[in-house]
């Protein structure tokens, strides 16, 4: 079998350019250096869609899509900026900052957070929306690790690192809409977990300061997502 | 003097390092304090807010009832009005207080946290609001300078731009924390 791919041509912002028809927008759009901001995406990890920040146009489609969980198709005109996707965009971040206590000056994560660069990158000084500010826990019953729920800004992605690359299945997603919370196995304290291994993956994935290392906080928070692409190609090449 | 741009600062609740800030432009001050006048602040000695600002810069957020109170009179009599900071964009440290409620805080410091004297203030401070909320809640703000504190560059930016005749916007140049 010498399956050529199938070649796909749309394009972005004006720009024509060539995909393979398994890519999805994002993907096509980062390999041709079209910025995209996006917040639950990880490379490395599957894609759910969560974040709405890579919303963008398709000419036809009734509603925004999101770049990430679309597949490129024949003919397809994408616009990746304009001012309502950006009004949009800033919406959502507004969205996130209102939902729950980010306070960045006295948050671990401060100046290596995601959420707080996506401001600056947006341009968003201020939150229209008004603060929730709901009452939420702080879980540091592990002996290396904290999860400050006041942070989370449920991107999953310590829920997908746990099951597709660690295989631990220990984080989970309970609730629904603005109760929704993460939690370990059953929703018990993570320090009493069995089945977490306490590998810290989640810890650096996880883009603001929900997941932090208790021995590193600050200017000493940066987080190191990047193994990620390589632990996969490593196991892509053990594969028989 | 008369045609110089007025300049007011108010504090409302805020630590001062949004002041601190300000001072520490340094020797900038001087060449901004030949194009501006400083009518009203924590800095000078006036005690009632003029009736007629070109710019006031507002550190802190809205949490008291004299907050309350100060913040609408100085919209009034302000041309522009500047949040600046953290506090006084988002709440920052004082809104942490709005999980909790008021009743279940004072009693906390002043009561269960107190060795002497455990009682909860009531007279000669004002009382203070269920929420402390950002300046934008409450009154029509104009420029939103975040950080905690803005930088130096950051306030010097800004009314650099306010002296040019233009209202600056901080997207993409500054963010919270």
């Amino acid at each position: 079998m010498s399956a050529e791919p199938n070649v796909r041509t749309l394009t972005i912002d004006g720009e024509e350019i060539s995909a393979r028809s398994d890519q999805t927008i994002l993907e096509a759009a980062r390999e041709h250096n079209v910025d995209i901001p996006t917040l639950c995406h990880l490379e490395g990890l599957s894609e759910v869609g969560a974040c709405r920040l890579c919303l963008v146009e398709v000419k036809g489609a009734r509603r925004l899509l999101p770049a990430c969980v679309t597949q490129v198709a024949e003919g397809m005109e994408v616009t990746t900026h304009n001012p309502k996707i950006d009004r949009y965009r800033t919406m959502i971040l507004e969205m996130y900052f209102a939902e729950r206590n980010h306070v960045c000056s006295v948050c671990v994560a401060n100046g290596n957070c995601e959420l707080q660069s996506l401001s600056l990158k947006l341009g968003m000084t201020h939150v229209e929306i008004p603060y929730q500010y709901p009452r939420l826990p702080v879980d540091a019953s592990h002996p290396r690790f904290t999860v400050d729920h006041n942070r989370c800004v449920l991107c999953t992605r310590c829920v997908r690192v746990c099951s597709e690359v660690e295989g631990a299945n220990t984080w989970g997603v309970m609730g629904r809409g603005g109760q929704s919370m993460v939690i370990t196995d059953l929703k018990q304290p993570w320090g009493d977990s069995e089945t977490c291994t306490s590998c810290g993956k989640c810890v650096q994935v996880c883009p603001t300061g929900a997941l932090f290392e208790k021995t590193s906080v600050g200017s000493k928070a940066h987080k190191h997502p990047e193994f990620l692409p390589y632990l996969q190609i490593m196991r892509e090449g053990e594969k028989p | 003097m008369s045609e110089l741009t007025t300049l007011a600062t108010v504090w409302l609740d805020g630590c001062s390092g949004c002041h601190m800030s300000l001072l520490d432009m340094d020797e900038r001050l001087i060449e901004l304090s030949s194009q501006f006048r400083l009518v009203y602040s924590p800095l000078v000695d006036r005690k009632t807010f003029p009736d007629h600002v070109d710019v006031t810069l507002v550190e802190g957020a809205v949490a008291s009832e004299d907050d309350l109170k100060k913040i609408r009179k100085i919209r009034e009599h302000t041309h522009i009005l500047v949040s600046l900071g953290d506090c006084a964009l988002t709440g920052n440290v004082s809104a942490m207080r709005n999980t909790f409620g008021v009743q279940p805080v004072m009693l906390r410091v002043y009561e269960q946290n107190a060795d002497l004297q455990k009682q909860v203030p009531t007279v000669g401070v004002p009382a203070l609001l269920d929420r402390v909320r950002p300046v934008h809640e409450v009154v029509p703000v104009d420029v939103f300078v975040p950080g905690c504190p803005p930088s130096a560059d950051t306030i010097y930016q800004v009314l650099s731009e306010l002296l040019a005749g233009k209202v600056p916007t901080l997207g993409g140049v500054a963010h919270f924390g």
